[in-house]
């Protein structure tokens, strides 16, 4: 019998999501954000979640659509304001919906660390700013760092450009951004992928994320991309 | 000591001529990240005796300029999540790398704007103390860039001074800055104050005076 953990419908992709879930996101703004997942992810209806992202949607699609559901509770991300962002704004601002504010190079330490087995680390970002409030102190070599611990999840959603049956992802240019060490930080990373391919394919040379990362994968070949669904007015679900 | 608002402020150097004085200032082959907005514009007067290497956030180095509109990619961004290009010799990494770079001490020279400056070098420019906080990549860069360079006009839109004592809003870092670049001046942060580098050839000192926050000094 061979390993296979390609899937062919989304709902069998999230089977396992339960309601209060810590989900990752990947993706910087619309580079890299799994949508359709994000949509599946509403189908499926799991509440209460807390999402770990570095942004917080555009419109009513991907991201922002599930935080227009009501879906999240809790936002951990860098950069909550954009443009295009309608659905966080709201519940924010009628204190429906917690933000944690983390800088962004902290936010994928933390998600490197929680893949590493490294329970926290010092650093120097954000010494002497109010985002170091409650956090301990150490002084290394005369200078100042504060801890921060790593952030698990239960599951991460993910967009990849290639794979194999095994998991071995590529991804396309800055698409990568938070995608390889979320699927290292989650319980279950799960892959939509433009196109398949066979493993004797795989260039192991050319492979950013070892399939061990990997848990889930379904091909999406042609992904909604986020500026034109906005631009023609869509609105998920 | 709060300043009043000088609403009849002196016209002070172009942004173009502030970008070309810190493209001046950028030596050959030093690896840059340049903040969203008017810092951008310093990669459009660097001088064909240097080659520098831009740095973005999102995991791009080697970033090239603004594509054509028919070669416009939504997964080749910036930090700003506006469409670029790749120049030969860049490459892609994923975000913990990509801010390994910053953190980990390699980059060599940050640009940033900012909304307060201090004496001590602590900068504010993530937060208004209103709307929803949201910072980026903004403390990793002054944490962790070896030259923190600060872009900005001198005075705020409604003519207040933007190089203070102290900082009344929340920091960005402390002690982080090394030099300012404004419309005014080019001041270095040193222990006994704004020191000026170089001031607008049509200011006086002592109009520089009036329009800081603290001491100025040649």
């Amino acid at each position: 019998m061979q390993i296979n953990k390609i899937k062919t419908e989304i709902a069998e992709m999230l089977s396992d999501v339960f309601d209060g879930a810590t989900i990752m996101v990947g993706g910087f703004g619309e580079a890299g954000s799994p949508i359709e997942l994000l949509h599946g992810l509403i189908d499926h209806g799991a509440k209460d979640l807390t999402i770990i992202a570095n942004n917080s949607g555009n419109g009513r699609v991907g991201l922002g659509a599930l935080i227009g559901q009501k879906q999240v509770k809790k936002v951990i991300c860098s950069f909550a304001r954009s443009a295009k962002g309608i659905t966080f704004q709201e519940l924010y601002n009628k204190g429906e919906i917690e933000l944690e504010v983390v800088p962004q190079g902290t936010l994928a330490e933390r998600i490197r660390a929680a893949g590493s087995g490294i329970p926290a680390f010092y650093t120097a970002t954000a010494v002497g700013t109010p985002l170091a409030i409650g956090k301990e102190e150490k002084i290394f070599n005369g200078k100042k760092y504060i801890l921060e611990e790593a952030l698990n999840a239960d599951f991460a959603l993910i967009k990849a450009d290639v794979s194999d049956r095994y998991g071995n992802l590529t991804f396309k240019k800055t698409a990568r951004n938070f995608n390889p060490i979320m699927c290292m930080a989650a319980k279950q990373s799960l892959i939509q992928v433009r196109k398949l391919i066979e493993p004797h394919q795989t260039n192991p040379e050319n492979v950013i994320t070892p399939g061990i990362f990997v848990k889930k994968i379904i091909e999406i070949d042609n992904p909604i991309i986020e500026t034109n669904a906005i631009e023609e007015g869509m609105i998920y679900p | 000591m709060t300043k009043k608002n000088f609403t009849n402020a002196e016209k002070g150097w172009e942004r173009g001529v502030i970008a070309s004085k810190i493209a001046n200032d950028l030596p050959h082959a030093s690896y840059v990240n340049l903040g969203i907005g008017m810092p951008e514009l310093v990669s459009q007067h660097i001088k064909d005796d240097r080659e520098i290497i831009y740095h973005s956030e999102n995991g791009l180095l080697g970033m090239g300029p603004t594509p054509n509109e028919n070669e416009i990619d939504f997964d080749l961004i910036n930090a700003g999540k506006k469409p670029v290009t790749i120049l030969p010799g860049g490459s892609f990494c994923h975000h913990a790398d990509s801010f390994s770079m910053i953190r980990g001490g390699h980059i060599d020279y940050c640009v940033l704007g900012a909304m307060e400056v201090s004496m001590n070098g602590d900068l504010a420019n993530w937060s208004t103390g209103k709307g929803i906080p949201a910072v980026g990549g903004a403390m990793d860069l002054v944490a962790g860039a070896k030259n923190v360079f600060v872009m900005t006009q001198h005075l705020t839109k409604e003519g207040k001074p933007k190089l203070v004592e102290k900082c009344t809003l929340p920091l960005t870092g402390s002690g982080v800055v090394s030099r300012v670049y404004t419309d005014y001046a080019i001041i270095d942060i040193t222990k006994e104050g704004f020191k000026i580098v170089e001031i607008n050839e049509n200011l006086s000192i002592e109009y520089l005076q009036t329009v800081t926050e603290g001491r100025v000094y040649q």
